[in-house]
């Protein structure tokens, strides 16, 4: 199962990357003698009420829910990381203003947020990205901190003490790559998150505009159009949930070689 | 004694409590290292026994600032540990190294053998090339009596004993003069304990080290130690050298202590000191002696006053009113 989800990401991410080859159409190229047509040997998908090529919508969709999907992640993992190494192993006032400010946006809904930033900023690309990385910042500093708070009375980090290294190479030489594997954990599945809040926002339209495609706004489109044509709705519905899948059955797996606790 | 290299003068260390709650103040915290005066001479081996849990370990981290201390002064060669800046403290830690108690969690699971061992010459600013590097480590491991080959593998290769070696040889790599070896040993099997404490003892001979030897293995430590401190609940009850210690302690604890380890001739039949009750916790001191509670010469004064360390015979200190030849009155050292 693994193999098989590595194998649909894998394909997943390259038609993202190669949209422009890949595509049968323009995504943008609107026709008003083929709307919410049925899927056809010409439109794969069909087409959605303005004529545009459904499966060219997805594909390029598929580039923008995936760039964000994983950009902003790892962003918050960065970060977060460093939020959560620097609090638990200096602990004191730094630990205790890191962990309220953690706790504070953990408490804080993201959709709310998503609509606080949109209605300040704009709505976007770049918004989302803020949103999402200032969401899940928090949570990799808690597995960040946790784990570097066991580490730091470990007798090796007492050693390198001892032997006089700074603070700075302490904390990137022995305590990171420790703390390394619970984070990367936790990326996989939030990537899978990302991709459900993108098209969340993007459908509640906080997210990327219009006319660009996202498989939010995809549906946020053919919503309106839905008992003419089904078929946008259905297709971006189906590569949420194939990603979300298989992103989520990778970061079990992931999950599993790392920590030995859940190893069968 | 003359100057000595490591002088400690009124150690103590409390750590804080948990807040109990929201509103409430913080607990009056433990009193791991409470008054602790020691003198370590150059090329000696001090041994430092007691229970777990006494603080034997702590006292070992402060004095090399793994932990900082809350009062005291620690002074190499008159130089003040407790007080350095960062940069002296850096010079310090050239001077004095750690040997620890888990050969195992000591070392950084991921890094070889070779980066283990230069790591404080690397944060010392003492190696220049990759090259000198595995020369350096190369003779380092021959010191410690492993193979130069095995520079590059990974700790988990290792046995205990062996990594124990290389624990010896990243403490002698800067060359320190002086060494706190916690419990250096207890974690090992027994046959490689001897072998551990003559590498010690060698290691000693050829570059004049000073060992701080924490340990609550009183057969070792009466193979190893040259002056002996005994420590109960923080505090130093009874110090002096190896032989005043285990054939004339003064101390009514340093005699049940004693009294309890082990005999290696079965013959040799003599009474234990049992003592009543557990060591009170550390949270809450008694007033007075700590040792009160379950000494059997307590009387009133000693929840009055608390007794300091006092010349008992010749470089002999200990910590107690009635502190006398053979305080409990029992034959000592089997028949």
């Amino acid at each position: 199962m693994t193999l098989a989800s590595l194998v649909v990401l894998a394909a997943i991410v390259l038609i993202a990357v190669f949209a422009e080859q890949v595509a049968p159409y323009n995504p943008l190229a609107q026709s008003i003698l083929s709307v919410n047509q049925l899927p056809s040997a010409k439109h794969w998908l069909g087409t959605d009420q303005l004529g545009r090529d459904v499966l060219s919508r997805i594909i390029h969709g598929a580039r923008t829910s995936l760039l964000l999907g994983i950009s902003a992640p790892v962003l918050a993992a960065v970060i977060g990381t460093f939020l959560g190494l620097v609090g638990g192993y200096f602990g004191g006032w730094a630990d205790r203003i890191i962990g309220r400010i953690t706790d504070l946006l953990l408490a804080f809904p993201v959709l709310l947020l998503g609509i606080i930033v949109a209605a300040a900023l704009s709505s976007g690309f770049w918004s989302m990205l803020m949103v999402l990385t200032i969401a899940f910042a928090p949570r990799f500093a808690r597995i960040a901190r946790a784990s570097t708070l066991a580490l730091r009375q470990a007798p090796f980090v007492e050693a390198a003490i001892a032997a006089g290294l700074g603070h700075g190479v302490i904390l990137y030489r022995h305590i990171l790559p420790n703390i390394i594997g619970p984070v990367v954990v936790v990326l996989t599945l939030w990537i899978a998150t990302a991709i459900r809040l993108e098209a969340t926002l993007s459908f509640l339209g906080l997210g990327t505009r219009p006319p660009f495609a996202s498989w939010g706004n995809i549906i946020r489109d053919g919503l309106n159009a839905m008992f003419g044509s089904p078929w946008p709705i259905i297709a971006a519905g189906l590569a949420i949930s194939i990603t979300v899948l298989a992103l989520n059955m990778i970061g079990d797996a992931v999950r599993d070689v790392l920590d030995p606790e859940t190893r069968t | 004694m003359s100057a000595p290299l490591l002088r400690v003068e009124g150690l103590g260390k409390t750590f804080a409590s948990r807040r109990r709650g929201l509103w409430l103040p913080a607990g009056p915290g433990v009193r791991a290292v409470d008054d602790l005066s020691l003198d370590i001479a150059a090329a000696s081996t001090t041994a430092l026994v007691g229970e777990s849990g006494c603080g034997k370990s702590t006292t070992g981290r402060l004095i090399l600032r793994l932990i900082e201390p809350s009062q005291g002064r620690i002074l190499f060669e008159g130089e003040d540990i407790a007080a350095a800046g960062p940069r002296q403290m850096k010079a310090l830690r050239r001077q004095m190294q750690i040997i620890f108690q888990d050969p195992f969690g000591s070392m950084s699971p991921r890094r070889s053998v070779a980066q283990i061992i230069a790591e404080p010459l690397e944060a010392q600013g003492m190696i220049g090339s990759a090259a000198q590097a595995r020369e350096v480590v190369a003779g380092l491991l021959e010191q410690v009596g492993l193979s130069p080959d095995h520079m590059h593998r990974l700790p988990r290769q290792f046995s205990g004993g062996q990594r124990q070696r290389i624990g010896i040889a990243r403490a002698i790599s800067v060359g320190p003069r002086f060494i706190v070896a916690d419990e250096p040993v207890s974690a090992l099997d027994v046959s490689v304990q001897a072998q551990i404490v003559n590498l010690l003892q060698d290691l000693q001979a050829q570059k004049r080290l000073a060992y701080l030897f924490i340990s609550h293995d009183l057969a070792i430590v009466r193979h190893i130690a040259e002056r002996v401190a005994v420590m109960y609940l923080g505090r130093v009850v009874e110090e002096g050298p190896k032989r005043a210690i285990f054939n004339a302690p003064q101390h009514p604890y340093t005699q049940a202590l004693l009294s309890a380890a082990p005999d290696a001739n079965p013959a040799a039949r003599r009474r234990r000191i049992i003592l009543a009750g557990d060591v009170p916790s550390p949270t809450s001191v008694p007033s007075g002696c700590g040792f009160r509670t379950r000494c059997p010469l307590a009387q009133a004064i000693c929840a009055e006053a608390r007794p300091v360390l006092r010349p008992v015979a010749e470089g002999q200190n200990a910590a107690c009113h009635f502190a006398a030849p053979n305080p409990i009155g029992v034959a000592l050292g089997g028949g």
